[in-house]
């Protein structure tokens, strides 16, 4: 659940000194688009990113020649001096849903992550994060969906965990959403099985409403004025 | 009316889940009665099985995993691999039988003594890997098939189509580097059915890239969806790839009453699949296909969909204008 599990550690990193021209090689050989930069110690001084470089570009309004000319020029200046220093990063300690509204609120496609002492142990980007989901999901793994509508009241969702249990099936994850009708919400265990039968005529028994998803889609488009 | 063969072989009652499993040995039961009460059997050409060659296993699956798996039943464990995976002592020598009898079955229609063949034969294949079982399945008897196929009788262009309501993991993975095997399948979507793969965008990898095409079809959807995309989808993609045989991986778990999805396919959108599969057959693969049983749970629909698609088979002589699809 925490950033430390999931994020990228083999990380590559420039020290402040680093020219533009290599800072670029890097990012373009590794398909990077953030490099984070360290001190001699290990400790994050700031970050360059794809955009920053775009910056720091000459002007493409430029004849050819000057063009090269600048640029030539511009690559040979430091990181330090386009880098970004009021970074924003997230702590070792910091989980994945923390994660998840941070990157949502601030608008960042990858987030440095520092322990206390303020060195760079990882970063985590939104593939990063997306790769976790599958995993908390699940669905990396085989399984079916059940789609089961239950009356909001306590004591529900343990009726169903004990039937998926008594059938001996693993449960990958479960997911809970609200529904259209207010007394009601919409659970999706994801199963780790095939057999199925069973489990949905024992929440049938149990009173369990299941329902078509595609019906519940309907009912959440906007309606028509 | 053509000459239909018929697989199967009282080994593969022996094959004994536990209690309360839908892959059970009475799916075969009630569907040879009822082959029998609509005069259906007397019909067909029956076609002996007997144990595969091992050397045709192995030639699918990785000789580690098959010993597990003969290891598993001979130690008397209940489930291989995982729990939906049920066993019996005899379970390893009926898979054996289950892939002999499509191998028979190839076999007999390759010598022109049937026009084709449907393989009522159980555990079931398409959900098992090269290394893995899943889904009740343990050897893949389609695919062992389709390598038959292509090595035993030098078959170029092999086409398997899988309308099992379950996407073949298996079938897929197998052939996934391969260009001289077209797998299609369409099925539930991979967000609500098992076993989660079978999205559009898995089509093939490396030389196999676009020689694997999936159709997902969303919960509900039922006939008019599997119509639709079975024109628009299927047919071009055979007609480009121009197979010389069809194997079909025929799961009858799609319709409406049955609880193991939610597709809601009727009896008469069966028929639809039968007729359009059977015309891309006749079109191009001369009317060669062996069609190979999966899934079908409900034991009321189930015998009934069989005795459609067996019907099907035999009054195969629907043809098929040269304008049509061109």
């Amino acid at each position: 659940m925490f950033v430390s599990e999931t994020m990228a550690t083999d990380l590559i990193t420039v020290g402040p000194d680093t020219t533009l021209k290599e800072a670029k090689k890097l990012m373009k050989e590794n398909n990077f688009r953030h490099l984070p930069v360290v001190d001699a110690a290990g400790k994050l001084v700031g970050i360059v990113t794809d955009r920053d470089m775009r910056d720091a570009h000459p002007s493409s309004l430029l004849d050819e020649e000057s063009y090269a000319r600048t640029y030539e020029q511009v690559m040979e200046h430091r990181v330090e001096e386009i880098m970004s220093r009021d970074t924003l990063t997230i702590s070792v300690y910091y989980t994945l849903q923390d994660t998840l509204l941070v990157m949502g609120k601030k608008k960042v496609g990858a987030l440095p992550v520092i322990d206390e002492d303020g060195l760079l142990k990882g970063i985590m980007s939104t593939r990063d994060l997306l790769r976790a989901f599958v995993n908390i999901m699940g669905i990396g793994e085989p399984g079916t969906l059940l789609c089961i509508l239950v009356q909001e009241k306590p004591g529900q969702m343990k009726k169903i965990v004990d039937i998926i249990t008594e059938e001996n099936v693993s449960l990958g994850s479960v997911l809970v959403a609200k529904y259209w009708d207010r007394e009601k919400r919409a659970v999706f265990p994801y199963v780790m099985t095939q057999n199925v039968i069973r489990i949905k005529e024992k929440l049938l028994a149990e009173g369990f409403e299941l329902f078509d998803p595609m019906s519940w889609y309907l009912d959440q488009l906007p309606q028509k004025r | 009316m053509r000459k239909t063969g018929f697989v199967f072989d009282q080994k593969y009652l022996e094959h004994v889940t536990f209690n309360g499993h839908p892959e059970s040995h009475h799916r075969l039961i009630a569907i040879l009665e009822k082959l029998k009460s609509d005069g259906l059997l007397e019909k067909l050409v029956p076609i002996g099985a007997e144990p595969a060659n091992q050397r045709w296993i192995e030639a699918t699956h990785n000789i580690h995993y098959i010993m597990r798996f003969e290891e598993a039943c001979i130690a008397g464990l209940p489930d291989f691999e995982h729990q939906d995976n049920s066993i019996c002592r005899e379970s390893y020598d009926v898979a054996l039988v289950a892939v002999g009898g499509v191998l028979k079955a190839i076999d007999a229609m390759m010598a022109g003594e049937v026009d084709n063949a449907f393989c009522a034969i159980r555990p079931p294949g398409h959900h098992a890997e090269y290394d893995r079982a899943l889904g009740f399945c343990y050897f893949n008897n389609v695919a062992i098939g389709a390598r038959y196929l292509r090595k035993n009788y030098g078959i170029k262009r092999v086409g398997i189509i899988d309308f099992d309501v379950h996407h073949g993991n298996g079938t897929q993975k197998i052939f996934e580097n391969d260009d001289s095997v077209f797998y299609y399948s369409i099925h539930e979507h991979p967000s609500f059915a098992f076993p989660g793969t079978g999205r559009e965008f898995e089509t093939g990898a490396g030389s196999g890239e676009n020689f694997t095409l999936n159709t997902p079809v969303l919960p509900g959807k039922g006939d008019m969806e599997y119509r639709k995309k079975l024109t628009t989808d299927m047919i071009p993609a055979f007609k480009s790839f121009q197979p010389e045989v069809m194997l079909l991986s025929a799961g009858f778990d799609g319709h409406s009453a049955d609880l193991m999805s939610e597709i809601n396919l009727s009896a008469e959108g069966y028929k639809f699949i039968n007729r359009t599969i059977l015309n891309l057959v006749n079109r191009y693969c001369a009317g060669r296909v062996v069609s190979v049983l999966e899934g079908g749970y409900n034991l009321d629909v189930l015998p009934r969909l069989v005795a459609d698609h067996l019907r099907a088979l035999l009054e195969n002589t629907v043809s098929w204008s040269a304008d049509d699809n061109r």
